[in-house]
């Protein structure tokens, strides 16, 4: 049976009068992909915060490899290295992550807080450099760069570390189809599938290729769990968390009614090339 | 028509964004300055700065204030832009500064009410502000951002102050864009013409939004910050080499502020 990397027991969490967690219990084993799905505000969010030890829980515990996370663990430099070596944060903004001048000093900004040697620091930034196929941007500031390449520059800046567990908050958010299919692919392939990976998500066409299992949250709480062909399979679930919708329309020569579904893209297309 | 404060402030800002962009982009052309080591530029910038701000002969600031212009030519940089970005507005600053000088320093009356002490004390205040500007300008214009901050921390400048510097250049750019999406959005949604009090009050209301929505962003950027590692003191990585062409140039340089320190005896 796979180790328990993350054991999350009764967790709540607020911001202020805002409850963001409700008693969340569940667990995550090593190599698993588990998928968060949620609307917006559903607390997935929180959860990967809550995971990576950026907040801490009110009530209820988060535990890493069989130890609580809490302020005080985090005070001994050798635990905080390691817990930052082994888990990696890919926010949903990249804006936020990427706070260095260059894209190079980004990638090496992770390697040289946790005070790597200078060579192995040159080396393993170079080699992600090169896999993720951006090169041609180490000079360049992140703030001139696209959305898709400031997305692989954000994976790149946590696949450097290596760590054995991904959270990643939005992968695809507000990408085109083509880099969606790219980062999918680059997410796919990291760790040979082997690592951990936490995805928080409320694109349901991304959830077969990344997760092998499914949490639905709603209003901070656990609202279901299972394999991805079940949960998508389930619409009425999917309809109570708020991830489908349905609208009411007429079916040609058909009744009308709602049920929730998806339009297809336009037939009618214009080309000028 | 009049401009209000907010189409101003928003053209300055457009205007600031293009002069951002245009420094990085002559900092990447293949000129003179931009092939010289980010230190040894830097050190040599400020030797010139000193010798222009020490010197006590109006012919040796011209001639610092030449050779600034002579390493601009070979360095590709446009003149004009030069003129609209420094020269000019320079003068607008240091020019009303030093106009009093000009009829209240006693001395030979050159035309009246202008003495000629007057007139030396006004040349002297313009002409220096101009040329340690212009060497100033020249540094920021020929070398990448990134590679300033590099060469700050190179020559000792402590971490934590390149860091603020470096995030606050980073960051600028996405609040400045906050704005000005933020002004957009509340113009397409305006059909009346704001009276001045409405528009005040909708300016203060941005700026309180903006202040909010900046604060929310240092934190998610402190937390990106802890997720990789970060405890509270900063480590980089330094690069630089020293070439033969780097030294070459130094020595050209220790040479001519030798030969401004001789023209002043």
């Amino acid at each position: 049976m796979n180790k328990i990397v993350f054991d999350i027991q009764h967790v709540s969490y607020r911001y202020d009068e805002v409850v963001a967690l409700n008693d969340i219990t569940l667990r995550v084993t090593t190599g698993q992909r588990v998928a968060l799905l949620g609307p917006n505000g559903s607390g997935k969010s929180t959860l990967l915060r809550l995971l990576d030890a950026l907040c801490f829980a009110d009530s209820g515990t988060v535990s890493f490899d069989g130890e609580t996370l809490d302020r005080k663990r985090f005070e001994d430099d050798r635990f905080h290295f390691g817990f930052r070596q082994k888990v990696g944060l890919v926010f949903q903004n990249p804006d936020v992550q990427l706070f260095n001048p260059t894209v190079y000093d980004e990638v090496a900004f992770g390697p040289l807080q946790l005070r790597w040697p200078a060579e192995k620091i040159r080396r393993k930034t170079g080699e992600i450099l090169e896999r993720m196929e951006i090169v041609h941007l180490k000079d360049r500031s992140p703030h001139r760069l696209s959305g898709g390449e400031k997305k692989k520059v954000s994976l790149a800046s946590i696949f450097v570390l290596d760590p054995d567990v991904l959270l990643l908050d939005e992968p695809t958010a507000a990408l085109d189809p083509r880099c969606e299919s790219r980062i999918i692919d680059l997410l796919i392939g990291w760790g040979d599938g082997k690592k951990t990976v936490i995805t928080a998500t409320h694109d349901l066409g991304l959830v077969e290729d990344i997760a092998d299992c499914c949490f639905v949250l709603q209003n901070g709480s656990v609202l279901a769990e299972g394999r991805p062909a079940e949960i998508l399979g389930d619409e009425d679930l999917l309809l109570r968390a708020n991830l489908v919708h349905a609208h009411r329309h007429r079916h040609l020569g058909g009744k009308e009614h709602s049920h929730p579904h998806s339009h297809p893209l336009p037939t009618v297309i214009k080309l000028y090339h | 028509m009049t401009r209000s404060l907010e189409d101003w402030l928003l053209t300055n800002l457009v205007e600031f964004k293009k002069y951002a962009s245009s420094a990085e982009d002559s900092a990447n052309v293949h000129g003179l300055l931009q092939q010289v080591d980010p230190r040894v530029k830097i050190v040599g910038a400020l030797a010139l700065i000193l010798s222009a701000v020490a010197a006590k002969n109006l012919g040796a600031i011209l001639w610092i204030l030449g050779l600034s212009i002579a390493l601009a030519a070979a360095s590709k940089l446009r003149l004009d832009r030069l003129a609209h970005w420094v020269w000019r507005p320079v003068l607008l600053f240091s020019g009303p500064i030093a106009l009093p000088a000009l009829f209240l320093t006693p001395g030979n009356v050159l035309a009246w009410p202008v003495s000629l002490q007057g007139l030396r004390a006004a040349a002297f205040l313009v002409l220096r502000a101009e040329t340690t500007t212009t060497i100033s300008i020249l540094v920021a214009l020929t070398t990448p951002w990134t590679r300033i901050l590099k060469t700050l921390r190179a020559l000792g400048v402590p971490t934590v102050f390149v860091a603020i510097l470096s995030s606050t250049y980073r960051y600028m750019f996405l609040l400045l864009q906050t704005a000005s999406d933020m002004s957009d959005a509340r113009r397409s949604r305006t059909v009346w013409k704001l009276s001045a009090i409405e528009k005040r009050r909708i300016a203060g209301a941005a700026i309180g939004v903006l202040l909010s929505k900046s604060f929310q962003l240092s934190s998610e950027v402190h937390q990106a910050m802890l997720a990789r590692g970060f405890r509270g003191e900063f480590y980089v990585l330094d690069d630089f080499r020293l070439r033969a062409a780097d030294w070459l140039w130094l020595g050209v340089l220790s040479g001519f502020v030798a030969a401004i320190m001789y023209l002043e005896k």
